[in-house]
């Protein structure tokens, strides 16, 4: 599913990656460790197609509406609805049968009853619910996970391991994180990140 | 046909962000109204049709810019680009979205801005208004996608009007001749050819501009 090699990435003249060599095969689980300013956003967001490496080359075998990316923001507008903003995305991604998708994520995520208050008034954690609903909105065939877990409350994150272990095998991760032993069960492969 | 659905989505969202925020089309309106009764007040005597004139397009065109520069502020201030970007959709789908709902508040602002001008100087007439609505695309269309360009720097605020004024000067030629003109025909299709020439520049490029 995603290939890489030699992979850098300079911003202007500070290296932010140097020579990554990665191979997640289809259905694998790719936990990403490292301290801060290793590289591991920098590393998501090359693999998610947000940004171009400056050295190596990467191959994923995912269009771009096969990708799911969770990044560090939630990429939902706050004066929008949790309906509002997942009707958005709905469409943009040409989900079939939109309203049944979207109602039964808000439902699992615990949202269902706050689905008609605009986001801003959302918690810190509701809102990392939200992301993740948006993440998996169209059933990605690749999840680009940062930092999944911030935010979130015991019970969200519980939420979230069942979705993941549900998920594990029918789908490729790439999972950043700080706490690895709560994805271990789950992880295929490990790269850890220095600075 | 998923083209226009996308189109009408980005664009919805953006009138429905407007909607709730109020911060971009009040402010268009109470500047472009302060700004013809300060003319009104500062303007010595009787000025002349031509001079008026002038000082109608300088207001449409800073009430524009001040549309333009708040077009992209929710997916800056929020960090959306990235999911907007992400979708599979067209890119140049998230320009004419954010054209049209710009289109939208500019179209809103000059339905004051021209009565208020034919209330302290001189009658409007249809020429002009069909300038008005020939350079309200153009103004739009390409200050929408410098404002996409300068979103992501620092110097935004000085970046827009740097890189949309000079661009903007053939709509203001334009503009001014089709609404003084006794033959304005030729400066409408000037304004329709700037329009059609920089739609299709900025809707083939748009993707590069929001690609890193």
């Amino acid at each position: 599913m995603l290939s890489a090699r030699r992979l850098g990435k300079r911003y202007g003249e500070k290296r932010v990656l140097r020579r990554i060599d990665l191979d997640l095969p289809r259905g694998g689980f790719l936990v990403v460790t490292g301290p801060n300013g290793a590289g591991k956003t920098t590393l998501l967001r090359i693999c998610a197609g947000l940004a171009q490496p400056t050295e190596g080359t990467i191959e994923r075998a995912a269009t771009r509406a096969q990708v799911g990316y969770l990044g560090h923001e939630p990429l939902v507008y706050r004066e929008l609805t949790a309906l509002e903003n997942l009707e958005l995305y709905g469409r943009l991604y040409r989900i079939p049968e939109r309203r049944e998708r979207v109602g039964m994520l808000l439902e699992r995520f615990g949202l269902w009853e706050a689905r008609r208050e605009r986001v801003g008034s959302y918690s810190r954690g509701m809102t990392q619910r939200l992301a993740l609903c948006r993440v998996l909105l169209h059933e990605p065939e690749l999840l680009v996970l940062d930092e999944p877990y911030s935010a979130l409350d015991e019970a969200g994150a519980e939420l979230l391991d069942a979705q993941l272990a549900e998920l594990r095998g029918e789908r490729t991760f790439l999972v950043s994180t700080h706490d690895p032993a709560r994805v271990e069960p789950l992880a295929s492969d490990r790269l850890a990140l220095a600075t | 046909m998923s083209y226009v659905r996308d189109v009408g989505a980005l664009a919805r969202k953006d009138l429905l962000l407007e909607l709730r925020a109020r911060d971009t089309l009040p402010a268009m309106l109470l500047f472009v109204a302060a700004v013809f009764v300060i003319f009104h007040f500062a303007l010595p005597g009787t000025p002349s049709r031509l001079e008026t004139t002038g000082f109608l397009w300088v207001a449409i065109l800073f009430t524009a810019l001040l549309g333009l520069g708040r077009a992209f502020v929710p997916e800056r201030e929020q960090r959306t680009f990235d999911g907007l970007v992400l979708a599979p959709c067209d890119r140049s789908a998230i320009w004419l979205a954010k054209s049209l709902a710009t289109l939208t508040f500019l179209v809103a602002a000059e339905v004051v801005a021209l009565p208020l001008y034919a209330l302290f100087f001189h009658p409007i007439h249809g020429a002009m208004v069909a300038a008005v609505l020939l350079a309200d695309v153009g103004i739009c269309g390409v200050g929408t996608f410098l404002g996409a360009m300068a979103v992501v720097t620092r110097a935004r605020d000085l970046l827009l009007p740097l890189l949309f004024l000079p661009l903007a000067m053939p709509i203001v030629v334009g503009a001014v001749g089709a609404s003084v003109s006794a033959s304005p025909g030729r400066y409408l299709g000037f304004l329709a050819l700037y329009d059609l020439l920089f739609a299709l520049v900025c809707w083939a490029t748009f993707e590069y501009v929001v690609a890193e």
